[in-house]
């Protein structure tokens, strides 16, 4: 950059943004050898290429220092790293305190300690970090991003290759070898902190030290030699000074002490992973094969991984075949010869009690492998029995040979109390616990805190770091705690941790882009120029109203219908709209985008949007004017569509009814006004298009929709559960949602064939219903068709006891979860066979219809705006690989929000449950209930209870019965000595009750049998003396 | 695959080579490098190199292309089998499509400003050869010709500069090196800087409309800009060449 030439300033049209001056980058003589950077690539294919990449170094890279003299000008520049540095250290808390400069390994293993560093601890973050951690962990680089956006911290990221004197070329040493890659960063990183002092120099004679926090200890003794300060995070977290030092100190992953203890122990429980190479190689030989990790969380010692290329899953037994996967874990799996194929086990296996004898500190404990022997011998007669019974039940086994990717993240866990000592409960000093994660399917995580005493009635959260070949558990580290066991706050966080949802509040920069009225935006007056009016309709004196559950804040949807005068029906539906408020590439767009749903927990939401916009300027309430999106249809009387429109409206809901309001209004003959006749007019149109959906082949499927009952809105004592109950007017809105929909999604499709956002429900695989068909084939001589929709829909229709009416419930629940789940896909990426909706026997479907609190809504908007020539179509909607990767996050996001309301549900029913013990004076609680059996193991029933929706297990002691898995029926004694067959459908009467394990603190739903026989003599489990 | 991981823009607004998006690679014009050719150039932006020879006016080698009112002009365009670096893994030899499509380019694009009626029956052949190659090859190849007819001395309207636009998200990129260009939706302009007009814009890749006419603005500025830079050389190679004339002529006053 030794001269620059510089354009005449901009050509006066107005047509060009301004932008900085357009310049010819020169480079000087003396650049010359830092200008090329040349490495070898090897290909996919293995072909080697040499490949030469220009770079410029640069003399305007800012600084960062609040007072420099030299940087301030410069393109980017923000004064963000203070004069007086940290001084909360002892070592180097003296003067004007310090600077830290980080290591790529700190970023990879202490991420956490990263994160919860002081806000006011200055920070320097390389560009070869930066780098470094992007090429070896994306997770990584994403928390990295997201710490270095975080305004509220110092921290500066310093583009060391870029600038001129920070600028480094690998070099040979005296003999000739090339510097290795890992030693060039970190000399670069080195140089930064030469480069630092000297430049502040020149602007303040004070400076404050700078310190490099690195784990590499051959990094560290260079930088000693070097006469540079360097220190390990160990060290530093340990020398800092205040309540800091007792916060961070459980955070420092690994640490030198225990790499050592790991090396000591020399057995080896574990087999290494295969090299890389041999893994792709294998893979694409098709000898080994690769998927998702899926533990049983009924049984800690198997699971299952989904491959493509067979139709059946890899079973997984035993500890050395799962070879350290975690579920979730992309994984490798090598298939065994068809010899030792095996049906799953039929057992139930909990981790916690079988291994609750395992000492956290040592891995050899010998009572514990004899147990798990023992057991296996058993275990492997059962499957053998049952291989040779049932040879259709036979999976392919396998060992996990290799692991892809690892999908560890913050696990919510307990401490369990079993794994300290007496002399433990009080003592200060470090040591090593288990940690019970939340979920059964995961391993339980070794610990190693100071604070165990404290942590003992606390939900945590816990990372998992590594995982070594000669330990039976994975080693982790602590996060944070979230509370008290059992206070709502803990288990609410929990939750939304537990099922990843995006909880914090929004940041300024998204609030930043709603309307500067805030909360007194109105819709402008009418008038040509305005452009809030421009292509709008206005529909502001139609007869529109909102049906919605009770207490419903943000209502995306209204509806109007009326008679026209060639006697046809128009019918319209009205949808917020949305994508005027959330314009594409904005940050409270991607905000929606990553968060991809509202999710609704029993006493709280979690939004999408910003509450300004879901709840008041998006949500159409009733007598104030909103802006719409509407579908308007002609029908005919018999609810055919004869023509349909869309277009961007204005229009004022007359009404907000709920659910009952609407129906109580239809039902009440002596109503005559015009409102009261719309709503009977869609409800007469809604049954007809419900008839000819179901002639079409829908199905209606069932899960289990509890409603809580809760105390009031401040305390949330949740009092008492009960079902939903389903009206017409439930039923009136949602056809016209179905209607609206369907209609949308033809449209964004004929306009936008390749990138269309729709909505899909494979048909399932019949063998997913095989077992079911089994069952009601064997138990109740039922057959189940299922070779179309609607094969199986009128099937459904057929299975019907006419002495238990909750039968054909019970029956479409197993059903549904035969079935696949409904996707969001992009049109281009699959084949148009492929997109229709099964459950809805629609041909095409897509989300249109609730853009406040589903992103593939708001997508569906933009589309169809653009379809009616209303906006020009966003870049980003156009490209297939956008919308296949938005809408990929959005599915996500929505399967663990429908996880977490449920799992919210089940912790209010299990306090519900507790709340009524408590009234009816039973102590711990419990409630007698009936209940089903769904399923029978060998030890035990799985049951469900329809009245709460709630499953359970109860498990039998195994001598005292016999299990007959070809009829699906369990054998148990009565007290009198004869046997009761237990069978799969049949009606039993449970004790529900809440119990503690003593072990993780785990609140825990107990079931158990009252009759026919009382399985409290039967337990598996009995007291040990 | 081998950009997956690169990052074109960072959060520092330098992209992978350390340039800022209105930068321009480093430049170096070089005028008559080939001794037996009527003009040449080697021009470099990066690390394209290209060098053109430029014949003629001549006789036209073959009677049916001649025409009897204005000069042919003809275009071959050649790569060295090294010319591979930033990895392109680019293999082209004469005749390949890709090649044609880029000679035809160049001679559409200096047709209308080459004055061919001061040379009517002749013919004007410029040979294009990539001696190395890093993205923008054919925006290079058309400043290097500009340079070479210059240096033959073939008379031309004004000079013709030409740039390649790149668009990440929303922000467009000047000058695209390889692996953004393998990367982006491009754009390559050539324009007549003094008018603003433009001669050549080439679209390989989809572009948003209403990103267009803002890229097309900017390609025509960038323009300007190279110009600059082309006749300040232009006028340092007359200049040395006129005080060498000179020289002679002072040491006459002398004597």
């Amino acid at each position: 950059m030794a001269a620059v030439a510089t354009s005449t300033a901009p050509s006066g049209s107005s047509t060009t943004k301004p932008h900085p001056p357009i310049t010819i980058l020169k480079r000087s003589r003396a650049d010359i050898p830092v200008s090329q950077n040349k490495f070898l690539k090897k290909t996919a294919r293995g072909k080697v290429l040499n490949i030469l990449r220009e770079r410029y170094v640069r003399d305007d890279i800012p600084c960062g220092f609040e007072g420099c003299t030299l940087c301030n000008e410069f393109p980017g520049f923000r004064s963000v790293l203070p004069a007086q540095g940290y001084s909360q250290q002892k070592k180097y808390g003296g003067g004007e305190g310090h600077w830290l400069v980080i290591d790529t390994n700190i970023v990879l293993h202490q991420m956490d300690l990263l994160t919860a560093l002081p806000i006011s601890l200055p920070l320097i973050i390389p560009s070869t970090t930066i780098r470094e951690t992007r090429h070896r962990s994306l997770p990584l680089y994403n928390r990295l991003q997201q710490l270095i956006q975080d305004e509220e911290r110092c921290i500066w990221v310093w583009w060391n290759e870029e600038r001129r004197e920070t600028a480094t070329l690998p070099k040979e040493s005296e003999d000739g070898a090339k510097e290795g890659i890992n030693d060039k960063n970190d000399r670069a990183i080195r140089q930064t902190l030469h480069f630092y002092p000297e430049h502040l120099a020149a602007s303040t004679s004070k400076a404050p030290k700078l310190v490099l926090l690195t784990d590499d200890r051959r990094n560290r003794e260079v930088a000693d030699a070097e006469g540079l300060a360097a220190v390990s995070a160990r060290e530093y977290v340990d020398g800092m000074i205040g309540e800091d030092r007792e916060r961070l100190v459980d955070l420092v992953v690994g640490g030198v002490d225990e790499v050592s203890t790991a090396e000591k122990k020399g057995k080896r429980i574990y087999q290494d992973y295969l090299p890389q190479d041999t893994l792709t190689a294998g893979v694409k030989t098709g000898r080994f094969h690769q998927g998702h990790f899926n533990a049983n969380q009924y049984n800690y010692l198997e699971g299952t991984v989904n491959v493509p290329g067979l139709n059946k899953p890899v079973l997984l037994v035993g500890r050395e075949a799962m070879n350290r996967s975690v579920n979730g874990d992309v994984v490798i799996v090598e298939i065994l010869p068809e010899s030792q194929w095996k049906a799953p086990g039929s057992e139930v296996v909990d981790q916690d009690l079988a291994l609750r004898d395992d000492d956290a500190d040592d891995d050899e404990s010998p009572g514990l492998a004899e147990k798990e022997k023992q057991k296996a011998k058993e275990e492997k007669m059962d499957v053998d029995q049952a291989t040779k019974r049932k040879p259709q039940a036979v999976l392919p086994t396998g060992r996990v040979v290799g692991v892809v990717k690892r999908n560890w993240r913050a696990y919510v866990c307990h401490i369990d109390r079993s794994s300290l000592s007496d002399a433990a409960l009080t003592s200060l000093s470090q040591q090593t616990v288990f940690a019970t994660p939340l979920s059964t399917s995961l391993p339980r995580i070794r610990l190693r805190t100071r604070q165990a005493p404290q942590l003992l009635d606390q939900k945590i959260l816990v990372t998992i770091d590594s995982w070594s070949i000669n330990s039976r558990y994975p080693d982790g580290h602590f996060v944070r705690a979230l509370g008290k066991v059992e206070s709502k706050e803990a288990e609410q966080e929990s939750l939304l941790l537990e099922y990843e949802v995006p909880y914090r509040p929004f940041g300024r920069a998204i609030l930043g882009c709603l309307p500067v009225e805030g909360d007194k935006w109105v819709v402008p007056p009418k008038s040509a120029e305005n452009l809030a009016w421009r292509d709008r309709e206005d529909l502001r004196d139609l007869l529109i109203c909102s049906i919605d559950p009770p207490g419903c804040q943000d209502i995306d949807d209204a509806l109007h219908a009326r008679k026209l005068p060639n006697g046809n029906i128009e019918a319209g539906v009205h949808i917020a709209d949305v994508s005027h408020f959330v314009h594409p590439d904005n940050p409270m767009d991607s905000e929606a985008a990553s968060r991809g749903t509202t999710v609704y927990l029993v006493d709280k939401r979690i939004d999408m949007l910003p509450a300004l916009l879901g709840t008041n300027l998006c949500s159409l309430r009733p007598f104030v004017e909103r802006l719409a999106f509407s579908v308007i249809w002609e029908l005919d009387q018999d609810a055919n569509i004869v023509k349909v429109r869309f277009v961007k409206s204005v229009i004022a809901s007359k009404e907000a009814f709920t659910y009952e309001a609407a129906q109580v209004r239809k039902d009440n003959k002596s109503l005559k006004d015009p409102l009261t006749d719309s709503i009977r007019l869609l409800n007469h149109l809604a049954i007809k298009l419900k008839a000819a959906r179901m002639r079409a082949g829908a199905l209606s499927l069932s899960s289990p929709e509890l409603k809580i009952h809760l105390n009031s809105s401040e305390s949330a004592e949740p009092i008492d559960v009960e079902q939903k109950e389903q009206r017409e007017t439930n039923s009136l809105v949602e056809e016209f949602m179905l209607l609206a929909n369907i209609s949308v999604a033809a449209k964004i499709q004929e306009t936008f064939p390749a990138t269309a956002v729709l909505r899909r429900h494979c048909p399932p695989p019949k063998t997913n219903f095989e077992a079911l068909q089994d069952i009601l084939q064997k138990r109740k001589n039922m057959t189940l068709d299922v070779s179309s929709s609607g094969a199986l829909a009128a099937s459904l229709d057929a299975c019907v006891d006419p002495k238990e009416p909750e039968f054909n419930t019970l029956v479409r629940i197993m059903a549904t979860r035969c079935m696949l789940s409904a996707e969001y896909f992009c049109s281009g990426s699959v084949s148009k066979e492929t997109y229709g909706h099964y459950g809805l026997a629609s041909p095409i479907y897509t989300h249109f219809t609730s853009p406040i609190r589903r992103y593939a809504d708001v997508l569906a908007h933009r589309q169809l705006a653009a379809a009616i020539n209303y906006t020009p179509l966003h870049p980003s909607l156009q490209s297939k690989s956008h919308v296949e990767k938005t809408l990929n996050v959005v599915n996500k996001r929505h399967r663990l929000a429908q996880m977490a309301g449920r799992a919210s549900v089940e912790f209010y029913v299990g306090l519900a449950l507790k709340a009524r013990g408590a009234k009816t004076g039973q102590g711990d609680g419990g409630s007698r209930e009936e209940a089903f059996v769904i399923r029978t193991f060998k030890n035990g029933l799985a049951v469900f209870v329809s009245k709460l929706g709630l499953e359970g297990l109860i498990t039998f002691a195994k001598d005292t019965h016999d299990f007959d898995a070809e009829n699906y029926t369990i054998n148990v004694p009565t007290a009198n000595g004869d046997k009761v067959g237990i069978s799969v459908f049949d009606k039993i009467t449970v004790d529900i009750s809440i119990e503690k394990d003593v072990n993780t603190q785990r609140g825990k739903v107990k079931m158990v049998m009252v009759s026919p026989v009382n399985s409290e003599l039967l337990q598996t489990h009995k007291p040990v003396p | 695959m081998s950009s997956s991981r690169l990052e074109i823009l960072n959060d520092g607004g330098l992209r992978h080579d350390a340039r800022r998006p209105y930068e321009l690679r480093s430049t170096s014009f070089a005028l008559s490098t080939q001794s037996n050719a009527e003009g040449s150039s080697t021009v470099t932006q990066g690390l394209t190199t290209i060098a053109v020879s430029v014949y003629g006016p001549r006789e036209p080698r073959s009677r049916a292309n001649a025409s009897h009112d204005r000069a042919v002009i003809s275009v071959e365009v050649g790569v060295v089998p090294w010319a591979q670096g930033g990895g392109g893994g680019m293999k082209r030899t004469r005749g390949d499509k890709r090649l044609q499509e880029i000679g035809a380019a160049i001679r559409q694009t200096f047709e209308p400003v080459i004055m061919t009626h001061l040379y009517p029956r002749s013919e004007i052949a410029i040979h294009v050869q990539v001696l190395s190659a890093d993205g923008g090859i054919l925006p290079t190849s058309i400043n290097a010709t500009t340079l070479a007819l210059i240096s033959a001395g073939i008379s031309l309207t004004d000079y013709v500069t030409s740039i390649s636009i790149g668009l990440h998200l929303t922000q467009p990129l000047l000058d695209l090196s390889q692996p953004e260009e393998s990367d982006l939706p491009s754009l390559v302009v050539a324009s007549l800087p003094s008018s603003g007009k433009i001669t050549l814009a080439q679209m390989e890749t989809r572009l948003h409309v209403d990103r267009f006419q803002e890229m097309m603005d900017l390609g025509v500025e960038a323009c300007k800009v190279l110009k600059d830079e082309m006749e300040g050389v232009v006028k340092e190679k007359t200049r040395k060449i006129v005080e060498r004339m000179d020289v002679r002529g002072v040491a006459v006053e002398e004597q």
